[in-house]
């Protein structure tokens, strides 16, 4: 896995992208084919509402309470709606639990699928090539590039989300984690613990949760 | 159809690019992408396979090289142009054709946030007999439509037993070209990493697919 650079030139934008993009939007607002009002909620409701915090707590009530943990194994679509988590590209959900000799990875080789509901948007790397392309094939070797390193005896499970379910990954909790709380917990868990690429931490001793 | 967005299983794309705290949208063009592609949605011109279909029509090596919103501009343009919401000329020059209708939006601000809360289920409560049965072997079928699909190239012809029915599905192989839905059962299938890719693979490894009935045969 390596950085990406911070000025986004690997994408290749073409320098009239943004303007090919704002001429289309002032046509089809101009035919009355869009609203600009709702382009600004779609935008506003993917940037600050819906997002991996949703996911997390999903986790972290899951790693307190039995049972709902056991409810979201069984039916991911209600246990993932009692705490308000619904609708598009999370109609069917289903939740796959790490243990200590199973791990769970999801990807969509044919094109983007993810849980939006519980994780947002996806990030570009889970969109592109490399990934796509190598985590069925090889997924040992895509977790080591994300530094994650499994023993050779634990089971790993990869889910192509190849029709409308998506699948959230259910990360183990941690060691010596006891006596923090939900929140806490929460806030500890990543997007990509979720979806399989890397494992939930505690923080060094020291930082702060 | 077989061409590179269907790329389970290939070497040589690179190296994963991982980019620490990436915003949700990195440029403000690929957001209102992403919303425009929305918004038109809610005109039911056409459905999500065909959007998803647009974009595996985009010519390989474009494919490649355009970036994730790229392709989803290009999708758009290519559905709105084919439905007749818009005309090429109309993209191209920017300004409405002569006598153009003023219409009223389909989705407006207010319908957001329902709409986002609610979805579009792809499950319909038909009575389809399923063909198999949890824990049965079966086999992918060796297909190559030319249209669209989601049976990757990497199972065909393949085992797997099935691993979970997740009941009658819209099947995206008609319902992408105005076909109709063709409901039937879609299945977990679990398969073993040896058998998709040899001995190289760990006897510890299984990749898991969404395969409708369509899709497979008795083993």
């Amino acid at each position: 896995m390596r950085e990406a650079k911070q000025d986004h030139s690997h994408q290749a934008v073409p320098s009239d992208l943004a303007l090919r993009v704002k001429a289309l939007e002032s046509l089809l607002v101009e035919k009355g084919l869009v609203d600009p009002a709702a382009l600004d909620a779609l935008i506003d409701t993917y940037e600050h509402k819906i997002g991996p915090r949703n996911g997390a707590r999903v986790v972290a009530r899951a790693w307190v309470d039995p049972a709902y943990q056991e409810r979201l194994l069984s039916d991911a679509t209600a246990a993932i709606a009692e705490l308000g988590y619904t609708g598009g590209q999370g109609e069917h959900m289903i939740v796959v639990a790490n243990g200590p000799k199973v791990h769970n990875l999801v990807v969509c080789t044919l094109c983007s699928c993810y849980p939006w509901p519980v994780l947002g948007l996806p990030p570009v790397w889970y969109k592109s090539a490399p990934y796509r392309s190598r985590a069925v094939i090889d997924p040992r070797g895509v977790l080591r590039e994300f530094g994650l390193e499994l023993s050779e005896d634990v089971e790993i499970r990869v889910w192509d989300s190849t029709a409308e379910v998506r699948y959230l990954v259910l990360p183990e909790r941690p060691t010596a984690s006891e006596k923090l709380s939900e929140e806490q917990l929460a806030v500890l868990v990543t997007r990509d613990a979720m979806v399989g690429v890397a494992k939930v931490e505690l923080p060094q001793t020291g930082a702060s949760l | 159809m077989n061409s590179v967005h269907d790329m389970g299983g290939m070497h040589g794309m690179g190296a994963i690019q991982y980019e620490k705290n990436e915003p949700v949208f990195p440029e403000p063009w690929e957001a209102r992408v992403f919303a425009l592609n929305r918004a038109v949605r809610a005109w039911s011109k056409w459905t999500g396979d065909a959007s998803r279909h647009a974009v595996e029509l985009i010519p390989a090596p474009e494919y490649l090289r355009m970036s994730y919103y790229e392709q989803r501009l290009h999708a758009l343009v290519e559905l709105m142009v084919k439905s007749g919401l818009v005309t090429r000329a109309e993209v191209e020059s920017g300004k409405l054709a002569p006598g153009s209708p003023k219409a009223t939006p389909a989705l407006v601000a207010s319908d957001v946030p329902g709409m986002v809360a609610k979805g579009k289920p792809a499950t319909r409560e038909v009575p389809v007999p399923a063909r198999f049965t949890v824990g049965q072997q079966v086999r992918a079928r060796n297909l190559h439509p030319t249209g669209h699909t989601r049976l990757p190239r990497y199972v065909r012809g393949k085992p797997g037993t099935i691993y979970l029915d997740h009941g009658v599905h819209v099947f995206p192989d008609t319902n992408a070209h105005s076909l109709g839905e063709n409901p039937q059962h879609l299945y977990s299938v679990r398969f073993a990493a040896r058998d998709l890719w040899g001995d190289q693979a760990s006897a510890r490894t299984a990749v898991y697919l969404d395969l409708w009935d369509d899709y497979l045969e008795h083993a």
